[in-house]
């Protein structure tokens, strides 16, 4: 024992008095040692627990014993632990030194079943607390160095044995030496992993022990001391959740992780409800050493929205994995369950409201991931977990509320983000602009529009009427009207289109005007288009202008032209023609104005020849070109005859 | 089903090619090679019309006895080739447009991902799953 002690604490004697040899291999058993000398994980924690020492204090014991390196607790660990405890209680630093002498054995509240009432923490020693506090602060940077020799390679490995037997949580610590656990045992409860990623995110440790030049964000851990100091009053409240906040699951985030995965999300981008974007992330992430591929797997998985980006709640399922990787788990195929943005969501506190129902909008909406199961864990957790923390009610009632309207599977939750992110926006709409949103289809805009109802034509054209006896012959008129219709796009008609119409009588022709408008882009297009393909029709669109040069009606300029192509080829040999039959066709429209829909599928019809047309060209292109290889290709084939019989010979 | 997708990068390389195991992965990896000059055939051919206005979905590219060859090129040139089975008559052209769809959106996802450099081979699990979807599944 004494050796094994001697050597867990890297090489400091310690020598155990008889009642003390005595006390410790007790608990020792009690931890239930497997075949290697290593300790329950579970039992360990319950047992510092119930030494009731506070949070920092067991992670001291923890770190100094060696067993933090090491990631589990062995004979000598466990023996060095019992000892630093002792001498916390009695109120001394936890240091090495402290132990060196004889000291009162450490206290283990309840050790036997009654642990439960026990959970709200009494402090032993307030006193002590603070005091150790302090040296906290001042020996968390020691730990490096004042690691024992002894290091671990396989730390990782280790842990995760140590991990699997993930113990029913505090709420049932059987007879086991359990009373009190500090929580950051009790995190380890929660389901053993998140005591490592607790560890991982204790200021100055290393996450994974064996890399201790790890990452340089983990080790931004020693700066900030004080979110220690604040998180023992908040790891406190987590004592009393610690049954709430169970399971066995590595993948649920605790609060401490959550709140260095704040700091960390606020070291990249202060605003928490703003995204990281892939570059910034993907630096920061590939410092933790993990291999590419698996860093790549990970950001499949929690960039939910497929944006290239993360979010908060996203940054958090990312870096859990993380965590979980190098603590040795392997990485799932699909997200889990508590690690869907939504559950994430359901629990961050710090965020501002406005913004992060924003966010948590988006993470809503698109939640129809969350089980039933999570949902019950959701409720039961979020009347604990909230009542501390500073988060609005307001917010939390919509993430409340909301996710208990999803009942729905995972499968279905992806396949929503899908069909959701299509779109790939990074937007992150408020409830407002969704509810907006939902309620602007309702209302159609004002849109005097070329389809439907008779009404509303006729109205368009009295007001049309009005407008245009107002300034019928100026251009301005059409800029007039367009300030009703929706804005005619933005190619202007074309020069040429200054070939009008002699007739042009007044309402008629600006109600006329009015309905070519919105038509005026695609005509021209199509127009150019003409003028591009077919050669020969470019003529014949400059003839007409010359035709008429009258009056100038940019308006109606387009009309022309596809009115000549509305007989595609055939009008194209009598350009003359084309015009008093276009001013014909044009009075005749003019004489009919309430059929706009007749207009309009006219137009379109007249659209859909031109694209036929051009494409019939193209066509005929096509097959030339086809002949002309075909012929080449003939060719060759007969030069490759004739040589061969030389080449055979 | 098909029974070979490939996605062959800008400079003609592949980036990812997977065919149904049975059928011998040679015989496919010199049909989408040979594809591609039949690509750059139908993109030059409409070379006069305006960039924007090329479709990204090709068609047919060319039918054997055995297959026909799909393919599709994105604006960043990137080509996704499908090879279908002769035999399976029943599929439609609009199928294949939407198992095209469906490989340049996991394609997109692909790129989104800051881990992925461009131009490296594609080694996403979910790419990976969509195309098992699409594949002609193992007997």
């Amino acid at each position: 024992m004494d050796q094994g002690s001697a050597a867990g604490t890297g090489g400091t004697l310690i020598s155990l008095s008889d009642s003390e040899q005595r006390c410790y291999s007790g608990l020792y058993a009690l931890c239930q040692p497997d075949s290697s000398g290593k300790l329950a994980a579970g039992k360990v924690a319950e047992l510092f627990r119930a030494s009731q020492l506070p949070a920092e204090t067991l992670h001291q014991v923890t770190e100094v014993c060696g067993a933090k390196r090491l990631g589990y607790f062995g004979c000598g660990q466990f023996y060095g632990a019992l000892k630093l405890m002792a001498a916390a209680q009695a109120g001394l630093p936890v240091r090495l030194e402290s132990i060196a002498g004889e000291l009162p054995l450490p206290v283990f509240v309840g050790i036997t079943n009654e642990l439960e009432m026990r959970y709200p923490n009494q402090p032993l020693t307030n006193e002590s607390q603070s005091h150790i506090l302090g040296s906290v602060t001042g020996s968390a940077p020691r730990p490096p160095a004042d690691r024992p020799v002894l290091r671990h390679p396989d730390t990782s490995m280790d842990k995760q044995e140590v991990w699997s037997p993930p113990q029913s949580p505090g709420i049932s610590p059987p007879r086991s030496p359990s009373a009190y656990r500090s929580y950051p045992y009790g995190a380890q409860r929660n389901g053993t992993d998140t005591l490592l990623v607790y560890e991982a995110k204790v200021p100055g440790l290393p996450s994974v022990p064996q890399e201790n030049s790890s990452p340089s964000h983990y080790s931004l851990r020693l700066q900030p001391e004080q979110p220690v100091i604040t998180r023992v009053a908040s790891v406190e409240r987590l004592v009393e959740r610690v049954e709430v906040d169970y399971s066995d699951d590595p993948w649920r985030i605790t609060e401490e992780q959550r709140e260095y995965y704040t700091i960390q999300f606020r070291s990249l981008q202060p605003d928490l409800s703003a995204l990281i974007m892939g570059t910034v992330a993907k630096n920061f992430f590939t410092k933790s050493k993990l291999p590419i591929l698996e860093l790549s797997h990970i950001w499949e998985l929690s960039d939910v929205d497929k944006d290239g980006a993360l979010t908060f709640p996203e940054f958090c399922t990312a870096f859990h994995l993380i965590v979980a990787r190098k603590n040795g788990y392997p990485l799932p195929e699909t997200l889990p369950a508590t690690l869907r943005p939504g559950f994430v969501e359901a629990a961050v506190v710090t965020a501002p409201p406005s913004e992060k129902i924003g966010s948590v909008d988006l993470q809503m909406t698109s939640r129809q991931g969350v089980t039933t199961k999570q949902e019950a864990r959701d409720e039961s957790r979020k009347p604990a977990e909230f009542s501390p923390k500073r988060i609005p009610e307001p917010h939390e009632k919509p993430t409340q509320h909301v996710s208990t309207l999803k009942p729905d599977s995972p499968q279905e939750l992806d396949a929503n983000m899908k069909s959701r992110t299509r779109p790939r926006s990074y937007s992150s709409t408020s409830i407002d602009d969704a509810m907006k949103k939902v309620e602007e289809p309702p209302t159609p805009p004002p849109r005097p529009q070329k389809t439907h109802s008779r009404a509303s034509s006729l109205d368009l054209n009295k007001l049309f009427q009005q407008s245009g006896q107002g300034s019928r012959r100026s251009q301005h008129s059409l800029s007039a009207k367009s300030g009703w219709l929706p804005p005619p796009p933005a190619l202007p008609p074309r020069p040429p289109a200054t070939q009008i119409f002699s007739f042009i009588p007044g309402s008629e022709k600006s109600s006329q005007k009015v309905v070519q408008q919105p038509n005026f882009a695609d005509f021209s297009k199509f127009r150019e288009e003409e003028t591009s393909v077919r050669g020969g029709l470019s003529t014949e669109d400059l003839t007409p202008p010359k035709l008429d040069s009258t009056v100038v009606h940019q308006g109606h300029a387009p009309q022309k032209p596809v009115r000549r192509k509305i007989h595609p080829e055939s009008q194209s040999a009598t350009p003359p023609s084309a015009t008093p039959y276009s001013a014909a066709t044009l009075t005749k429209s003019t004489q009919r104005p309430p059929p706009k829909q007749k207009r309009e599928i006219q137009m379109a019809i007249r659209k859909n020849r031109e694209t036929n047309a051009v494409l019939t060209r193209l066509n005929s292109e096509l097959q030339q070109q086809l002949k002309v290889v075909h012929r080449e290709r003939v060719t060759l084939e007969s030069q490759l005859e004739l040589l061969r019989p030389v080449a055979s010979t | 089903m098909a029974v070979c997708i490939a996605v062959i990068a800008k400079e003609n390389y592949p980036l990812y090619i997977r065919s149904v195991p049975t059928q011998g992965e040679l015989k496919f990896h010199y049909t989408v090679h040979t594809s591609l000059d039949v690509v750059e055939e139908k993109i030059s051919g409409v070379g006069k019309a305006l960039a924007d206005q090329r479709e990204l979905y090709l068609g047919l590219l060319y039918p054997t006895e055995d297959y026909k060859v799909y393919g599709y090129m994105t604006n960043s040139k990137v080509k996704f080739v499908i090879v279908v089975d002769s035999s399976n008559t029943s599929l439609r052209d609009n199928e294949i447009r939407s198992m095209f769809r469906k490989l340049h959106n996991s394609f997109t996802d692909v790129m989104c991902n800051p881990f992925y450099n461009p131009g490296d081979p594609i080694q996403s699990k979910a790419f990976d799953s969509i195309v098992s979807t699409m594949m002609v599944q193992a007997f």
